[in-house]
């Protein structure tokens, strides 16, 4: 399933620009259908066998986990395919400056990547490879396909608890490398807030209320696109969040609450008085094209990740991005949990080196290993608190503000449950409900006898 | 036994040490022998396609089949799956909702195929084969499609059908939203398919009816049979071969359907298809095995009745000639 990761780098300049963004990324390009798949997955296979030929070759490939004395070579697999991460990365590797250790960076189609994840942590994985935080990672954690970073852990300062938490796997131990992550809150143009009077709603009620003045003023209250199945699981995170709270919100992506109980359908029936003042049509956008109506100023707010931000030219343009928390819905639950999905970074299970897989985590849990990355991205903050924010834009410290007084952090929907249910059931339910909102009794029932079936095994 | 040629009898075995047949060839009819090398060579002609047929179709079949009584999730070794019976079909057919969307889908589509797209093909194919002027620009331009990406189909028609800055509702005055109302979106995507599907059906069967003897039209034509009536009482008949080709490749185009819906919408929200939930379900992150597996098999047997029955006219036909 495809992400809210960091894709298009800039807004298109030109329409054709603009429309060849309109191609799902998975063919842009290269044409993926079955065949060009498995080619796929037999290139990438061969690609990983050349990797841990590589890797045999180095020297030191042997020792113990002895971070103090890494050497050899290192195999490093990056999902970072677009150009200007891409880029980012190789000067992130090159920071590295460990003259014993030759890092070899793998960089695999981002897509391509994340669906052949399962076969690629089976087979050959490079030592240190790119990842997420959720429930994705303490599941692989689970079945033994990813190596223990806990004495990582210990030397890594300025990683607040909660990073830590969303670290640790079931058994206690970390597995995954925090590095960069980004909030999900409502956007708006602070120009246009000035020009018409408005101001941040803090609770729902002054949301409808603004979003109903919106309207009248002839705006697009909330922008919204929903064209690749996962935006809409924002949605519904948030308003699960502000209405249930987020020990709610674990509980039932982990499969322990009942999605047909009367506190996931308060959730649809607070979205379902808000569905009138979305954009219409959502099923037929994508988040960019939802996006530049915000940027044109036709939008009033959207709802969405900061990487919303990817689609403002920098400089003025992206200055003039501001965002407010999902507003308040229930005084006695707050606004004090806040989505921000976390990138990081694994190690395989049976590394070839991992003495310097380790020393090289170590560096990527830096501070400066971090803004190296985060100066090519101004949609992204540094998990480090200790990484320096003096490049940071104005919606970057905003972010890290608003980050950091979050007293729990969520990830995402299909980050935070099992992926064969966030995109097999959950992602044709939400479109199901965008078009036809009104059966939400039925909805909710299909998706629990749904949920049933796959959360038993 | 007289000494007439036995011409139903095969040539004598292989077992000589010598090329030198039995029984010399009577009255200049030869009767072949296989050398050694011969044997070797057809041996192999036929063992190689049968090996790869049966590692490369087969055993994948056949292994879908199993795994679609099993659930499994595609993490640790074979004995992490488990035989779960008929689960998996039970939960397509009563808890699954897109799946019976998506066989209604692939029903229209070979509908729409079957009863626009294919005869639309043939229609332009008799057409283009009465010589008019221009007819190589037009059987280029016709053609063109097939030749296109269906990722680049998909593109161009997304040029035509966007919601706020495609080609159609500018000039209807409308804001369809085409390719993400479900109402309309299968069809708008069979506009695209079809598109494709009428250039192949009609470089197929101009290629057929430039192959029809020119004489069976003359005699036709002397026997004051109308331009209708020639082509559905004499040419129609003698392009039996291409006919059934024609009708194979619209059954297997409307079974296989998912390249042009997934690079639409990834096949959701009104465009599954069997081929679609398939892949979402395997392929991926997802990792159900076993559940999109049993889909599978599902599609198999839906071809299979396709493919007994085309083979059941084609056996009935050879054994009446």
């Amino acid at each position: 399933m495809s992400r809210p990761m960091p894709r298009l780098t800039s807004r298109p300049t030109s329409e054709g620009a603009y429309l060849a963004g309109l191609t799902p990324a998975s063919v842009a390009g290269t044409r993926i259908g079955r065949r060009s798949l498995l080619k796929g997955t037999l290139a990438g296979a061969g690609l990983l066998g050349a990797a841990g030929l590589l890797a045999a070759c180095g020297s030191g490939g042997s020792n113990p986990a002895d971070a103090a004395n890494a050497s050899g070579a290192l195999t490093f697999g990056s999902n970072q395919s677009d150009p200007v991460p891409r880029k980012a990365y190789e000067a992130l590797v090159a920071g590295f400056n460990n003259p014993a250790i030759q890092v070899s960076t793998n960089t695999i189609d981002h897509n391509t990547f994340q669906e052949n994840i399962t076969n690629y942590l089976q087979g050959q994985p490079d030592d240190v490879f790119t990842w997420f935080a959720g429930y994705r990672m303490r599941f692989f954690a689970q079945q033994g396909l990813v190596g223990d970073v806990s004495d990582v852990w210990s030397s890594i300062t300025g990683a607040s608890e909660a990073l830590k938490q969303q670290a640790t796997g079931e058994d206690g131990k970390q597995y995954f490398i925090p590095f960069d992550y980004y909030p999900w809150a409502v956007f708006y143009r602070p120009s246009l807030f000035a020009a018409r009077g408005y101001t941040p709603p803090k609770t729902l009620d002054e949301f409808v209320a603004l979003a109903t003045r919106m309207r009248q003023d002839g705006l697009t209250p909330i922008a919204f696109g929903d064209k690749d199945g996962w935006p809409a699981m924002g949605t519904f995170d948030q308003l699960n969040l502000r209405i249930n709270g987020y020990q709610f919100h674990a509980d039932l992506m982990a499969g322990k609450q009942a999605w047909d109980s009367a506190k996931v359908k308060a959730v649809f029936d607070t979205w379902r008085r808000l569905l009138p003042l979305h954009q219409e049509a959502a099923l037929g956008r994508t988040w960019q094209e939802a996006a530049q109506t915000l940027q044109r100023k036709q939008a009033g707010t959207y709802l969405l990740g900061m990487f919303v931000g990817q689609q403002f030219s920098p400089g003025a343009d992206l200055d003039d991005l501001d965002f407010f928390p999902f507003p308040e819905i229930d005084p006695s639950i707050g606004t004090d949990a806040v989505e921000a999905p976390i990138d990081g970074f694994m190690m395989a299970a049976r590394p070839k080196n991992e003495a310097a897989a380790k020393k090289f985590l170590g560096y990527l849990a830096t501070a400066p290993a971090q803004a190296t990355y985060i100066k090519s991205d101004p949609t992204v903050i540094a998990t480090s608190s200790s990484a320096d924010t003096s490049g940071y834009t104005k919606l970057q410290k905003k972010a890290v503000e608003y980050i950091s007084s979050a007293k729990s952090i969520s990830q995402f929907m299909d980050r935070d449950t099992r992926p064969d249910f966030a995109s097999t059931v959950m992602i044709p339910a939400l479109q199901q409900f965008i078009g036809n909102p009104n059966d939400i009794d039925g909805l909710t029932r299909s998706i629990e006898s749904q949920k049933k079936t796959i959360f038993t095994n | 036994m007289t000494a007439q040629p036995d011409t139903a009898a095969g040539p004598p075995g292989p077992g000589g040490t010598g090329p030198a047949p039995a029984h010399p060839p009577a009255r200049g009819r030869r009767v072949r022998v296989l050398t050694r090398t011969d044997v070797v060579v057809v041996s192999l002609m036929v063992a190689i396609p049968t090996l790869l047929v049966l590692i490369l179709v087969w055993f994948p079949a056949l292994v879908t089949v199993a795994l679609s009584f099993t659930s499994w999730n595609g993490v640790g070794s074979v004995s992490s799956i488990r035989v779960v019976g008929t689960a998996n079909y039970v939960n397509v057919a009563t808890n699954y909702p897109p799946f019976w969307p998506a066989l209604r889908h692939n029903l229209i589509w070979l509908g729409t195929l079957f009863v626009v797209a294919t005869p639309l093909g043939v229609f332009l194919a008799v057409l283009l084969d009465k010589e008019m002027r221009f007819s190589r620009f037009y059987q280029t331009a016709i053609y063109l499609p097939v030749v296109l990406s269906l990722a680049l189909i998909g593109f161009i028609w997304q040029l035509i059908y966007s919601r706020d800055q495609g080609l159609l509702n500018a000039v209807l005055g409308t804001t369809v939203d085409w390719y993400g109302d479900p109402r309309y979106n299968l069809w708008a995507a069979l506009v695209a398919a079809s598109w494709k599907h009428v250039g192949y059906v009609m470089l197929l069967y101009l290629a057929g009816l430039k192959a029809v003897d020119p004489t069976l039209r003359e005699a036709a034509r002397i026997d004051g049979a109308s331009e209708r009536q020639t082509f559905f009482s004499v040419v129609f008949p003698v392009m039996r071969p291409i006919n059934v080709i024609v009708l194979v490749i619209t059954v297997i185009e409307a079974l296989r359907a998912f390249d042009l819906v997934w690079v639409i919408n990834k096949g959701r929200n009104g465009l599954e298809t069997i081929a679609t939930l398939v892949t979402q379900n395997v392929i991926g992150e997802a990792s159900r095995i076993g559940f999109g597996s049993s889909m599978a098999t599902i599609m198999l047997l839906i071809s299979s009745v396709f493919v007994i029955i085309y083979l059941t006219i084609l056996m009935r036909q050879e054994r009446r000639q």
